[in-house]
């Protein structure tokens, strides 16, 4: 079975620092036709623009060749296909399946049915591993470092998949962590758990103003509303999770925002331009940590 | 000897394999595992009997049978207690038992409604994971833990 990217736990640390260079490298020369002769798959069996144009542009930077669907709609999906067959058809076609699918353990799946390498481009609310990668990059290239990185995570900490992936990844570079949710969206207790088992400090505040100021790295993600049984709740949640510039007076000179995007009113317009915001940067960096990963897959890095 | 064979509730073998110790609750479910439904065997079973260990306890007895250690472990899921004695010539000749098997194939299903097993045609797959004497199961797909006090124990076909 050839390697896969499906979790992040699939990659040892020094594989993720490999990952990590190889993006760099990629970051300051951006064409890099390696894979002239290659055919890159991109299955999406769910819409999602941003992650797709990332990893199509990446495998156009890389000189491959792009093939696949944005929506399972009009495949033959919708005819009944099982995912098995569809897998097994695409990989006698090309070198290497990049997959979005809304099922959990989908990716997985597909790896071990698949004759080339599978990347995870989302499994419902399980895994998404390039973007913690990104994640991780970004926080690198902000930070100069990994190690003993201060990191204030906002916002949907109970259901957010990127919250949950990056807190194990960090998890090898001595991080402290932040919690900021409200009640209903808290960081769930086996995630607690985990940091305790590996001796990582953590504090919770359901107040968005309490950790600005004493934090490298504020890590926001979208309140959603269909994740409240009650409506009120949401209205009044909503508006306690948004960032505006005046708020930012005392954060450190160093500190950087993320956020996987899209943004709703979670981060107001005017955060955009003071020096903390740096969350389109990061979705730019995530085309050269996906470079990255289908080199490296393919064995060109 | 012989008194003690008067008052058994179920039955004595000749020769085979005893299953005792099944809380009653998962007698079926043991059944189901073990795939006695499709035993040409004799089979005989009783349900809430007293025991001193259990309050109410299941017992099997499958005449002519003795099961491999992977297959017996399986039930590991559902009896951890269990004991299993095996039979020949009315006696017990050995008692082995259950040890918790590091991976399960296809005996339960997943409690993550949205895991990729629930909805094609996958066979489930689980890591078995001990916390504090209690276990739990760690699906390989979709990377979601399923309690053992919530087990679904997929029907053989």
């Amino acid at each position: 079975m050839p390697k896969s990217l499906i979790s992040i736990h699939d990659f040892t640390k020094d594989e993720i620092l490999h990952i990590l260079d190889v993006a760099k490298e990629f970051e300051a020369n951006k064409t890099q036709p390696i894979l002239r002769d290659k055919v890159v798959a991109t299955l999406f069996f769910e819409p999602s623009t941003r992650t797709r144009l990332s990893f199509e542009t990446a495998a156009n930077r890389l000189g491959a060749r792009v093939i696949g669907f944005s929506d399972a709609g009009n495949t033959s999906v919708s005819k009944g296909e099982t995912l098995k067959d569809t897998i097994k058809m695409v990989s006698n076609y090309v070198d290497i399946i990049v997959m979005r699918h809304p099922l959990e353990g989908s990716a997985r799946y597909a790896s071990e049915v698949a004759s080339v390498p599978v990347i995870n481009a989302g499994d419902g609310a399980n895994q998404h591993p390039s973007q913690t990668l990104l994640d991780l990059y970004t926080i690198k290239q902000t930070q100069g470092r990994l190690d003993n990185i201060d990191i204030n995570m906002v916002g949907d900490l109970k259901y957010g998949r990127t919250v949950h992936s990056l807190l194990q990844a960090m998890s090898h570079f001595s991080p402290k962590f932040t919690f900021t949710a409200p009640d209903e969206l808290k960081m769930p207790q086996e995630y607690k758990d985990f940091l305790t088992s590996k001796g990582i400090p953590y504090q919770e505040t359901t107040e968005l103003t309490e950790g600005l100021n004493n934090t490298d790295i504020l890590y926001m993600t979208r309140v959603q509303q269909e994740r409240f049984t009650d409506i009120m709740e949401y209205e009044k949640v909503k508006n306690c999770y948004s960032l505006i510039a005046s708020m930012l007076a005392g954060a450190r000179e160093n500190m950087k925002i993320l956020h996987p995007l899209p943004r709703v009113n979670e981060i107001s317009q005017d955060v955009d331009e003071t020096k903390h915001a740096y969350y389109f940067k990061q979705a730019e960096n995530g085309m050269y940590v996906r470079m990255a990963i289908i080199a490296y897959l393919l064995g060109y890095k | 000897m012989e008194n003690n064979i008067k008052k058994l509730k179920v039955s004595a073998i000749e020769n085979g394999t005893v299953l005792d110790h099944i809380p009653s609750q998962q007698l079926f479910k043991v059944i189901n595992i073990l795939d006695l439904t499709n035993c040409p065997n004799q089979v005989t079973f009783g349900s809430n009997l007293d025991s001193k260990l259990l309050g109410k306890k299941a017992i099997i007895k499958v005449s002519d049978r003795y099961f491999a250690d992977d297959e017996i472990n399986k039930i590991a899921l559902v009896a951890p207690q269990a004991k299993i004695n095996i039979i020949k010539n009315f006696e017990v000749v050995e008692k082995r038992v259950i040890s918790v098997p590091a991976e399960i194939s296809g005996i339960a299903k997943c409690s993550n409604p949205k895991c990729i097993t629930n909805h094609q045609p996958v066979q489930t797959r689980f890591a078995t994971v001990v916390e504090n004497g209690h276990l739990k199961l760690h699906c390989h797909f979709c990377e979601k833990m399923t309690d053992s006090d919530k087990l679904i124990i997929l029907a053989k076909n």
